[in-house]
This record gives C-alpha cells, sequence and structure tokens, in this order.
C-alpha cells in the first residue's frame, strides 16, 4: 500500500531559526496520524508545509504518490486535494456560512453555483449546520465557526485533511461538539494528520501518534506505547506536565 | 488608524450628550448648552460687528442685491464643477485601487511593480496639486502634439486623478494591510489563486473598512476642483472672479463659498456618521 502522504527529510527554517529539522513521516490512506508536542516544537508549520502555504527548505513532499515539492507543480492545485483547518477558524467574515463553504468548489474548482450550493447544504445539514447556511460568521459560536470551518474544507472533497490545533481556541463547553464531528471523519475513512493539545482525543481517535519536540519527530507509535510507556526522556517530561495540569 | 484616534473624544462627548439629555437632569443641561451657545455666538457676533470696518465689509462681501444676482450664474457653471468631480472620482477609485493592488503582491518578480507604484505616490503625492494643474495644463497642449487632447478642462481632470489617485492607493494599501493574512492563508488553502483571493476575499473585506476615509479624500477633491479656475476654464469659481470683476463687489465669492459648502457638509456629516456607525459596529 502506498502512502497517501509522505515527507522525506522535511527542513525548515525561519531567518536563524531551524523550525523543521529533516522529518520523516508516511501517512497511510484512512489513517488518522496525530502531532503533538509542546507550543513552538514545530507541528503548525509542519502542516502549513504539508499545504504548501510555507514552501520547505529541503526534503520531498508526496502526496498519492505525486510529488508536490518538485519543479512546476501547480500549487494551487496541490491544495485543492489538501483540506486544512485552523486554529483561529480564519472564516470570511463578509461572507454568509454558505458562501464561505461554496467560495472553494465555485472559484478554484469551477462547481456551479446551483451545484456547489446543494452539495454544501448537503454537508452543513449532516454537521447539524442547516440552520446557519444563511448567517454570517459573528452570529455563530466558536463551535459553530469551527464546524462550518470544516464544512468548507471539505467541500472541496480533498483527499488529505490537516487539523491544526482545531480546539485550542474554543471554550471548554465548546470542544467537544468540534472533536465530534472529527471522530466522525475518522470513522468515515478520512485520512488526517491532526495537530493537537488534546491528549485524551488523540488516544482515542489515533492510529499512530508522533511526538515533536524542537522540529523534530522524536519518538512515534501506537498511541497505547506512546502514552502508557513513551520511550524518550522529552515525551516523559512532556506528558508528566500534561497529567499534572490535568489534561490526561 | 490614526483616524479612529483623533474621532474618539468627540465621540465620547457625543454619547455622554445624548445620554445626558435623554435621561433625567436633561432640562438642566439644555438650558446650559443654550445659555452657553447664545453667549458664545453672540460675543462673536458682537466683536465683528463691533469692529471700525465692519460697515465696509458688510457692503462689498454681504450685498444683498448682489447675491441674488450672481447667484444663479455662479450655481448654473458650478454643474462643471460637479461634472469634474464625478468624472474624476472615477478614474481615480479604479486607477487607485489598481496601484494599492501593483504594491501589495508579494515576491522578488513584482519588485518592479510595487517600486513603481512607490514612485507614483510619492511624486503625485509630493506634488502640490495647483503646480500640476499649471504644469499639464498649460505644459502639454503647448507641444501641440497631434492626437493629444488640448482641452483644459480634460488636463485638469487628469491633474486631479493624478494627485488623488497617490492619495486613494494609500488609503486602499493601509486597507489591505488591514486584512489579517490569515485570510489570504485560509483563500489560498482552498486553491484558490493570489488574484482569487484578492478579489473575493481580501478586497472585499479591505474597501468595506476604509470607506470612510475614501469620503474624506473626496471631500478634499470637490474643493479643489476650483483650481481649474486657473486654466481659463469657466467654473463656480471662475465665474464668481467674473462677476467681481464686472460690479467691484466680492459678495460674488461668498455666493461660491455657500454653493460649496452645500455640497461639502451633508458629504462631511454622511463620512462622520458611517465612520460612527462603523465603530459601533466593532464594539
Amino acid at each position: 500500500m502506498t502512502a497517501q502522504l509522505r515527507l522525506e527529510g522535511v527542513s525548515k527554517s525561519f531567518g536563524d531559526q531551524r523550525v523543521l529539522e529533516g522529518i520523516d513521516l508516511a501517512v497511510e490512506e484512512h489513517e488518522v496520524v496525530c502531532l503533538i508536542g509542546a507550543s513552538g516544537s514545530g507541528k503548525s508549520t509542519l502542516l502549513r508545509c504539508v499545504n504548501l502555504l510555507e514552501p520547505v527548505d529541503e526534503g520531498r513532499i508526496f502526496l498519492g504518490g505525486e510529488e508536490l515539492t518538485a519543479a512546476g507543480v501547480d500549487e494551487n492545485q496541490a491544495r485543492r486535494r489538501i483540506g486544512i483547518v485552523f486554529q483561529a477558524f480564519n472564516l470570511f467574515p463578509h461572507m454568509t456560512v454558505l458562501d464561505n463553504v461554496t467560495l472553494g468548489p465555485r472559484k478554484a474548482l469551477g462547481t456551479p453555483r446551483a451545484r456547489a450550493e446543494a452539495d454544501a447544504t448537503e454537508l452543513l445539514a449532516r454537521f447539524g449546520l442547516a440552520e446557519r447556511r444563511g448567517d454570517y460568521p459573528d452570529r455563530l459560536s466558536g463551535g459553530q465557526q469551527q464546524r462550518v470551518a470544516i464544512v468548507r474544507a471539505l467541500a472541496m472533497r480533498p483527499q488529505l485533511m490537516l487539523l491544526d490545533e482545531v480546539t485550542s481556541a474554543l471554550d471548554p463547553e465548546l470542544v467537544a461538539e468540534v472533536l465530534r464531528v472529527i471522530r466522525e471523519l475518522a470513522e468515515g475513512g478520512m485520512t488526517m494528520l491532526i495537530a493537537t493539545h488534546e491528549m485524551g482525543f488523540a488516544r482515542d481517535i489515533a492510529k499512530r501518534v508522533c511526538f515533536l519536540d524542537a522540529g523534530v519527530i522524536l519518538e512515534e507509535g501506537p498511541p497505547e506505547r506512546i502514552f502508557s510507556s513513551p520511550e524518550h526522556p522529552r515525551t516523559r517530561q512532556f506528558l508528566d506536565r500534561i497529567i499534572e495540569a490535568g489534561r490526561l | 488608524m490614526a483616524l479612529r484616534e483623533d474621532e474618539r473624544p468627540r465621540h465620547r462627548i457625543a454619547d455622554r450628550g445624548s445620554r445626558i439629555l435623554g435621561g433625567r437632569g436633561g432640562g438642566r443641561s439644555l438650558a446650559i448648552a443654550t445659555i452657553s451657545t447664545v453667549v458664545v455666538f453672540g460675543a462673536i457676533a458682537l466683536a465683528v460687528t463691533s469692529a471700525p470696518g465692519w460697515e465696509d465689509v458688510k457692503e462689498a462681501f454681504f450685498y444683498g442685491p448682489e447675491f441674488r444676482e450672481s447667484f444663479p450664474d455662479i450655481l448654473e457653471k458650478f454643474w462643471t464643477n460637479v461634472k469634474l468631480f464625478l468624472l474624476a472620482e472615477v478614474f481615480i477609485l479604479v486607477w487607485g485601487l489598481v496601484l494599492a493592488v501593483l504594491r501589495s503582491l508579494q515576491g522578488p518578480v513584482f519588485f518592479p511593480l510595487r517600486l513603481l507604484s512607490a514612485a507614483y505616490t510619492d511624486v503625485f503625492r509630493g506634488i502640490p496639486t495647483i503646480l500640476l494643474v499649471f504644469l499639464l495644463g498649460f505644459g502639454v497642449p503647448g507641444l501641440q502634439l497631434t492626437g493629444v487632447p488640448t482641452s483644459q478642462f480634460f488636463w485638469a481632470t487628469v491633474s486631479l486623478v493624478l494627485v488623488y489617485s497617490a492619495y486613494v492607493a494609500e488609503v486602499y494599501r493601509a486597507g489591505i494591510d488591514s486584512v489579517h493574512p490569515s485570510q489570504d492563508a485560509a483563500a489560498r488553502s482552498l486553491g484558490l489563486n493570489r488574484l482569487q483571493s484578492l478579489r473575493h476575499v481580501v478586497l472585499p473585506q479591505a474597501i468595506r473598512r476604509v470607506i470612510p476615509p475614501l469620503l474624506n479624500d473626496f471631500i478634499g477633491l470637490q474643493k479643489d476642483t476650483a483650481l481649474v479656475a486657473l486654466l481659463g476654464v469657466v467654473e463656480a469659481f471662475r465665474q464668481s472672479q467674473i462677476e467681481v470683476a464686472g460690479s467691484f463687489n466680492y459678495t460674488p465669492y461668498v455666493a461660491t463659498a455657500v454653493i460649496f459648502l452645500a455640497l461639502t457638509i451633508p458629504l462631511t456629516r454622511f463620512t462622520d456618521w458611517l465612520i460612527s456607525r462603523e465603530r459601533r459596529r466593532r464594539r
């Protein structure tokens, strides 16, 4: 089986600061991989590199066997196959929920408006947002906004979803509704790479967990092993702090 | 934004005023406001009318019959100012936007375009408008090039477009810069290209935010239409000069000022209203 997403020796610096250092990572089709690690460990940058929002300095990224980092690759074309959901939702405030969701299909894929709206309405209904299609984002709760952002990414029918700490900006009581959506996606077989601080969630949903520290994947494996008997002292230290904070 | 800072104190006073007038003790505040207004304006009126030269000035600037006689002619010529304003306005809005977009393009490939746009705004914001009107209005027709318009009205319009588009480009640019980069990232992540992201996501938000400062620039433009008088175009101000020359009375200037105010004050009030509405929305 070929990996849906494969990273080979990906490195990235911002100025003098080395953010990613020779990352090797593969995500199989229908697999959910969680990236854990402290803030600043490079999780977000890694996701942004996969989506080509940040150009990599070294290394190669493959999606479905095709190299995205090769010269001459149409980055717009590549991004259409990858959905990303951001920590701060990044919905378009001047558009209704429906327009937020249909913008990508209409402008990037050339789907006719009627078709795009029908698809979007169906997707919104699936995630309990049908009533909200005519509202502007500022009328929605954080949880609803983030679910709309997920639907917006799904509307492109991506081969891969990247989730960048999608619950970190939410009030605690709104986290569950968003996690429920992600769980549903995982059960539906969506291939996902998830950066998260929700360790309990990562343990439940991930097939594999990668611990990132200072731009390097220090340790990876099935969640049962990473969370119960981490090998690397840095991983242990990180998880001890999480447990101390009552988050696991 | 500097504008918002400037507006804040006045707004707060207005807020308090309306609260006081609407609430208990409103009658007392209203009385104080009325008395102080009468006292202040009364004192000013007294000072002006008791000045030694007041009778002469009144005769020269506020002569009723002259006002009534010159007003219709000046108003008719004011139509030229309005046409000039509306025509220039359309080109300024479009050309200013083009300049702002060129300047906001990222990446080394676009460096020459950014440089050109920056140089353009520096030059045309730096030249006094009156000088440019002279230079283009007399200079270009003087070249006697075939196919190049020699109409003074045309070159006056061009001068105003050149100067005001430089200002308007900066206003647009401030608006574009105020849209958080994450909005562009979200649009690009959906597979929209640079131009689509600008067109559908960044510009609609940017323009909405800069409508009040844009209107401010247009109040300035309305007044500067009088500069074309220098080229011999007979508009409101030039017409008032003609009237003055015929009667040796300055009242036509006052009549012209009144006509300009009738157009600029409503726009100024409207702009202030938009600004305060925008602020209320963001709160």
